[in-house]
């Protein structure tokens, strides 16, 4: 757009108005331009600190950070590493994502294809209020409603689905991998739900009309011309909705029973994520503990990081995207 | 292929599959809305117990846990403040960014990386901004904990949402104000100044309001920043602060009712006062939307 604007600095002769304009356009443009840089130091400097900060602490460690799966830095033998929590954080949010990308899509058919036009956009605003919620109150509730409200269904898979190994286990509690996941899931919907809306809307209307004129039924329609279409930008909301169910700290720290181990048992009390862990921890950590978490911290911020950049890179393919996502 | 005349009716095999999509579609909303519902009618019923003069007057100072009262004015100031700091700090960072990558950035490689990193930025899970500052300001520069610490923590996340909604607002602006500010011998600066800002401000507002909003309810870069105290702290700038989010995740770790209580209240307060922000960038957006300009 801005390149198609003439060019204000020079000409053929430097007049007195075209001095003026560069000394004023000078500072504004490098104010801007340094604005920008800024945003790059941030990003940079976040790295490099947290990186800075961990150092010390692992290297204070007694055991490997990777593999190490219990987590004691404040004792005067630190022994602690990122298995367990990296574990937890995965696969909460990949549950939470297999939970929520369903209902998302559903609701983003709801809003862009089955509701009546004057209303859609009324049910869109009421699904954005979900995210509009902040986190500690999602917290809130888990606790105090969804943790003893879950008793009920996960007895119920454990005593009839027992036999598939997530679902075994002798111990049954509330405050579980999979309440928490469900908390995530709720969380995470109306990113998903609202990003896959506005690609919907994008599909081309023009084959949508040619598949009803040849009889299709809306399902048909929508199988045909404007799932297709879509696909790619829901794998993209997908992919930013799992960033954001691994970053989430607070209502999931009021809900993981905080424990270090690995165990694909989602209805027994364990389960844990690295940034439940530092929200919990960081109360009563020691120089060495804060290091720790920091590290923790980076290792969160490298995997976000790298599942945010494959998610823009799909969408930077399709051009067509960029808004929907913005 | 068969030439058909005349319109035969639907077989029942699709039509069931239409309508049993159709129904899994609705359903898939009516999911959607049941925890919202579950939620907001908790906060409301929970949090009105202890909505009162009480609780929007008063600190926790020299309240236990088990003792009833007590109030979240210490923690509401908090928010106010660190919010308030974090928004002088993110804006005009984030509209000169804007401005840079609109009017300036012409699609070079300068530009293109901002850009790109702004939407990386975006994604940075909070805590993460809150370690940032916490390794950076706190044990780096040896600040103390502080409401400013946390209003910094504030700004990294309100950054990102403020260039983007910048940017969509001012590519709205038709290229022929800019060309005829041009044409009237108008300096750049001063047309992007005079003419392009005011032309988008409305929408600028909205987009800086949905980004107080944001952030008005984190509370995970708050806990590593501000840290925790149950008396009142008006100077952003010295000792530990409360914001509402950590007073409500405080509360709500503890296992007495009255601690609960004060915790919904809480959460009732946060949620009134993001809904308000929400509900001005509606409102503003909707009162000077380019369609009703027309």
């Amino acid at each position: 757009m801005a390149t198609s604007l003439p060019k204000t600095e020079g000409g053929p002769a430097l007049s007195r108005s075209a001095y003026r304009r560069s000394r004023g356009d000078v500072p504004f443009r490098f104010l801007s331009t340094a604005s920008g840089v800024v945003l790059l130091a941030i990003m940079a400097a976040i790295a490099v600190f947290l990186v800075v900060k961990a150092i010390p602490a692992l290297q204070a460690n007694t055991s490997h950070f990777l593999t190490e799966l219990t987590w004691v830095p404040n004792a005067t033998e630190p022994v602690f590493g990122i298995g367990a929590l990296a574990f937890g954080t995965v696969i909460s949010s990949f549950i939470a994502l297999v939970v929520a990308t369903p209902v998302a899509v559903g609701v983003a058919l709801f809003i862009s294809h089955y509701a009546p036009r004057r209303l859609a956009s009324v049910l869109g605003y009421v699904i954005d209020l979900l995210a509009a919620v902040p986190s500690v109150v999602y917290g809130l509730w888990g606790v105090t409603f969804l943790v003893p409200f879950m008793l009920g269904p996960s007895t119920f898979l454990n005593d009839y689905l027992g036999w598939i190994p997530i679902f075994g286990g002798d111990s049954v509690v509330g405050k579980s991998m999979l309440t928490a996941s469900l908390v995530l899931a709720i969380m995470i919907l109306p990113i998903i739900a609202a990003i896959s809306r506005e690609v919907f809307l994008q599909a081309p209307k023009i084959q949508e009309e040619a598949a009803l004129a040849l009889g299709a039924t809306r399902w048909e329609m929508i199988r045909m011309a404007v799932l297709p279409f879509g696909r790619p930008g829901v794998i993209t909301a997908a992919l930013l909705g799992l960033g954001r169910a691994m970053g989430e700290t607070i209502a999931v720290a009021l809900i993981f029973p905080a424990t270090f181990t690995i165990s694909f048992r989602i209805l027994s009390p364990n389960g844990n994520s690295i940034a439940a862990n530092i929200a919990n921890g960081f109360g009563e950590a020691t120089d060495v503990g804060r290091g720790a978490l920091i590290a923790s911290g980076l290792v969160l911020f490298v995997i976000t990081l790298v599942v945010n950049t494959a998610a823009r890179l799909i969408i930077a393919r399709r051009k067509e995207y960029a808004r929907a996502a913005a | 292929m068969t030439v058909q005349t005349g319109i035969r009716p639907l077989s029942v095999g699709r039509r069931v599959k239409d309508r049993a999509v159709q129904g899994l579609v609705y359903l898939a909303f009516a999911i959607a809305v049941v925890p919202l519902v579950s939620v907001l009618w908790m906060v409301i019923s929970n949090g009105l117990k202890r909505f009162d003069i009480e609780f929007l007057t008063h600190s926790m100072r020299n309240i236990g846990a088990r003792d009833a009262g007590g109030g979240a004015y210490h923690a509401i100031i908090g928010t106010l403040e660190q919010v308030l700091l974090a928004s002088l700090i993110a804006v005009p960072i984030g509209l000169l960014t804007a401005v840079y990558l609109v009017e300036y950035g012409n699609g070079g490689r300068l530009s293109r990386m901002i850009s790109f990193f702004v939407d990386i930025m975006t994604g940075v899970p909070s805590i993460v901004a809150g370690l940032f500052v916490l390794a950076f300001w706190i044990l780096v520069l040896g600040m103390p904990f502080s409401g400013f610490a946390g209003a910094l923590a504030l700004s990294i996340l309100m950054m990102p949402v403020v260039v983007r909604s910048t940017e969509e607002m001012l590519r709205l602006v038709p290229n022929e104000l800019r060309e005829a500010s041009f044409a009237l011998g108008v300096p750049k600066w001063r047309t992007i100044a005079k003419v392009v800002l005011p032309t988008a401000f409305t929408g600028i507002v909205t987009g800086v309001m949905l980004a107080v909003a944001r952030v008005a309810g984190e509370t995970a870069p708050l806990l590593l920043t501000v840290f925790f105290t149950d008396s009142i702290n008006e100077d952003p700038f010295n000792g530990p602060q409360m914001g509402l989010p950590l007073y409500v995740f405080g509360q709500s770790g503890l296992p007495q009712d009255v601690a609960i209580d004060r915790a919904w209240t809480g959460a009732l307060t946060l949620i009134l006062i993001v809904m308000l922000l929400n509900l001005v960038a509606r409102l503003i957006s909707w009162w000077r939307s380019p369609a009703k300009r027309g």
